[in-house]
């Protein structure tokens, strides 16, 4: 800094003074900097190490290298928990144009909107486990609304959760609720910095429907849309209250994901496999980190940008 | 947290004192902390009781009593016994207990059970020992067993089965009239641990059930394939409830209270919530599971629930005596009695409660169960093969001819698990 220099004569500012604007960022920081090293950072460094050794979590931790490794690598359930962990990405990604077309309904001025609004959030603030339950009654195979349901159109009653080839997407289903909403929000936050004038200028071009949305709208949503990006593809990956209150991973495993197989074995009343939970915990990583470098590439270069 | 202090009335102190509960003798003085997980309402009171008279036995006695939901204190236990230890705590028999014995968090007790106690709880010694010695006391367990609806029964001219083949036979006459024979909910997976338990033990006996718990024998033998193939029987009558991987054991009780299934294999704590729904004791009955190989002894499951002291309890000496209080003849007949845990009390020398389904499990443990009694099957089996091994027979009920892959697969957990 400038005054550095015209300091050094004068005597003695205190070396706090005289590097006050280079310190006192990172004085503001030190609180948040300790406390994601302690949960945050630590604990991934301390993951790569539990996951080389085998152990209870009560006696002796014994190292066997990479052998927990070896035996995820023929491991019929963490195969079972990847492939529907990349269902749950694929297919949870749907809240994103299903919030953007709620966004769009609702994005008007009539009588009542508010309460229109509220009500599409609504499944966004109950609890998951609530949602949880009530789509597991929905299910329910003999007295379930779905089953009644597609009684009256004369399809056979389908046990959602408790078949193999249905249950994953029936959990994922659930989930697309409240995510739907959450996406709905976060566009109609979006809507409203939308430029009047662009429209404006857009329909005198002669710009309709799907057009205006395409080239006119959607892009001026960007910020929304990488938001909802980001929120859905955390929520995806850490799937994991619904599945335990609507399966407990089952019928016999298969509708497990990563983040609960870990549960399972590490922390459930059946296993106390450390070593194995956090071996399954630092595959999750490697797959949330792709993501997480894509974010923040993304977020580095609209940074850069401006 | 409950404090029991001294305070305590003469009146009442007289009352003990004139029962003569005082096992020891000469009262007790200090700390005597307890952790329990007895926090369902009836339990929960049963533990309370417990501890005030366990208190007024011994008035300079300073007891704190945590009761702990029973659910938590599953992951808690591993927090508590290495750390801020009780000096009393619940948990399970058998094999269920065998992480804490061999990391040394519990403590080696036998010097408790030499002597009277051995004799009178002589039915239970062996769930609580391991390597030889034992590691707590038990405080009550349960029968399992068929517990069937005896109006339907009645009106189908069928009679209690003695063998798989009338147990078949009256299985498809309740099919015919509409109905399933036997509800389940194996959503939790135990529930199908428990027809397991019963099948492999009626084809392959006590021995080679507990042998195979233990990891001695192959799942894919020819004796578990028997287990499976009569198994496999029923399963192909269609004699279970649709849809069953949805449904909690709770969940599954509906069928039999509105007569849609039979019957339930279950342990006697169903008693209660199937009482509780509507069906007295002319609707509801109970046999034990029918002999299928008539070459093999009959063999029970009965769950032990059981007190241990940790080995870094502070006040070893105070706990000891409380588990002798526990185990007491008279303590036994007061706490397992109908209107409190409404089980068996361990000891032998205790009466059980004038009820039904008391009597006949009582009856059929003490005189018809010369096999053994084992504990159940995620007890028996260490708790990760217990979960394989629960996994693959909820499989097994859904798709039966994934029998190879299932036992293939449990064969490698196997492997593993009891290097």
């Amino acid at each position: 800094m400038a005054d550095a220099t015209v300091s050094t004569g004068t005597s003695q500012r205190g070396w706090y003074k005289r590097n006050e604007i280079a310190v006192t960022p990172w004085l503001f920081l030190i609180p948040g900097i300790i406390f994601f090293m302690v949960y945050v950072i630590i604990p991934i460094f301390q993951s790569f190490y539990y996951s080389t050794l085998s152990w209870d979590g009560l006696g002796q931790a014994q190292n066997i290298g990479l052998a927990n490794y070896a035996e995820l690598w023929d491991d019929d359930a963490f195969y079972t928990s990847l492939r529907n962990n990349f269902i749950w990405l694929a297919l949870y990604l749907l809240a994103i144009p299903a919030g953007l077309a709620i966004a769009l309904l609702l994005n008007q001025t009539v009588f009542g909107i508010r309460l229109y609004k509220s009500l599409f959030f609504f499944p966004f603030v109950i609890s998951q486990v609530v949602v949880g339950l009530v789509f597991g009654w929905f299910y329910d195979p003999t007295f379930g609304l779905f089953n009644i349901a597609l009684g009256t159109v004369g399809l056979g009653p389908i046990n959602v959760l408790g078949d193999e080839a249905y249950v994953t997407y029936g959990i994922i289903a659930a989930g697309l609720w409240p995510q739907t909403a959450y996406c709905m929000i976060l566009y109609l936050t979006g809507l409203n910095a939308v430029d009047p004038e662009q429209i404006e200028a857009a329909r005198l071009d002669g710009a309709k429907r799907f057009k205006m949305l395409w080239y006119v709208v959607i892009p001026q949503l960007k910020p929304a849309t990488f938001i909802a990006f980001v929120v859905t593809i955390i929520g995806a990956l850490r799937s994991f209250d619904l599945i335990s209150i609507m399966t407990n991973g089952g019928p016999f495993g298969s509708s497990r994901v990563l983040s609960f197989y870990m549960f399972e074995v590490a922390l459930s009343e059946y296993g106390f496999r450390m070593g194995y939970g956090a071996a399954i915990a630092v595959v999750l990583f490697l797959i949330m980190l792709i993501f997480i470098t894509y974010f923040l590439y993304s977020m580095y270069n609209e940074e850069k940008g401006r | 947290m409950h404090k029991f202090l001294k305070a305590s009335t003469a009146a009442l102190a007289l009352a003990v004192a004139a029962t003569g509960a005082n096992a020891d003798g000469h009262a007790l003085s200090g700390d005597l902390v307890i952790f329990s997980d007895m926090s369902n309402p009836a339990p929960r009171a049963v533990m309370e009781g417990m501890v005030e008279r366990f208190g007024e036995m011994h008035p300079d006695l300073n007891i704190e009593l945590t009761v702990i939901d029973r659910e938590a204190y599953k992951t808690q236990i591993r927090n508590f016994l290495t750390a801020n230890t009780p000096d009393v705590a619940n948990w399970y028999a058998a094999n269920r207990m065998r992480p804490y014995v061999d990391a040394g968090l519990f403590e080696d007790i036998s010097d408790v059970w030499e002597g009277t106690l051995s004799e009178e709880l002589a039915s239970t010694k062996g769930a609580m020992t391991l390597d030889g010695k034992q590691w707590g006391v038990p405080y009550t367990y349960y029968q399992w067993g068929v517990y069937y609806r005896k109006d339907i029964y009645e009106e189908l001219g069928l009679t209690e089965p003695t063998s798989f083949d009338e147990m078949k036979a009256n299985c498809q006459a309740i099919l015919d009239s509409g109905r399933k024979c036997y509800t389940i909910g194996t959503k939790f997976l135990w529930t199908a641990g428990g027809w397991f338990d019963y099948l492999n033990m009626r084809t392959n006996g006590y021995d080679f059930h507990s042998e195979l718990m233990a990891g001695k024998h192959k799942w894919d033998s020819p004796e578990v394939r028997a287990t499976f193939a009569n198994w496999k029987e029923l399963l192909d009558m269609g004699a279970f409830v649709d849809n069953h991987t949805s449904y909690s054991w709770q969940e599954s009780l509906p069928f039999i209270v509105n007569g849609e299934a039979a019957a339930i294999l279950k342990g006697n704590f169903a008693v209660a919530p199937l009482r509780e729904a509507g069906l007295d004791d002319s609707k509801l009955d109970f046999y034990q599971f029918p002999a299928i190989n008539p070459a093999v002894e009959l063999a029970e499951d009965a769950p032990t629930d059981t007190f241990h002291i940790p080995s870094g309890a502070a006040n070893k000496d105070n706990a000891k005596a409380f588990l002798k209080f526990v185990t007491s003849a008279e303590n036994q007949t007061m706490i397992n009695a109908g209107d409190a845990l409404g089980q068996l009390p361990v000891n032998s020398k205790s009466s059980v409660d004038d009820d039904k389904f008391l009597l006949e499990g009582f009856e059929m443990l003490s005189s018809n169960s010369p096999g053994g009694v084992a504990q159940f099957f995620d007890r028996d089996a260490p708790a990760e093969m217990a979960k394989v091994g629960m996994e693959g027979l909820q499989e097994f009920m859904v798709k039966p001819d994934n029998l190879d892959n299932i036992l293939a697969r449990l064969d490698k957990a196997a492997e593993r698990i009891y290097k």
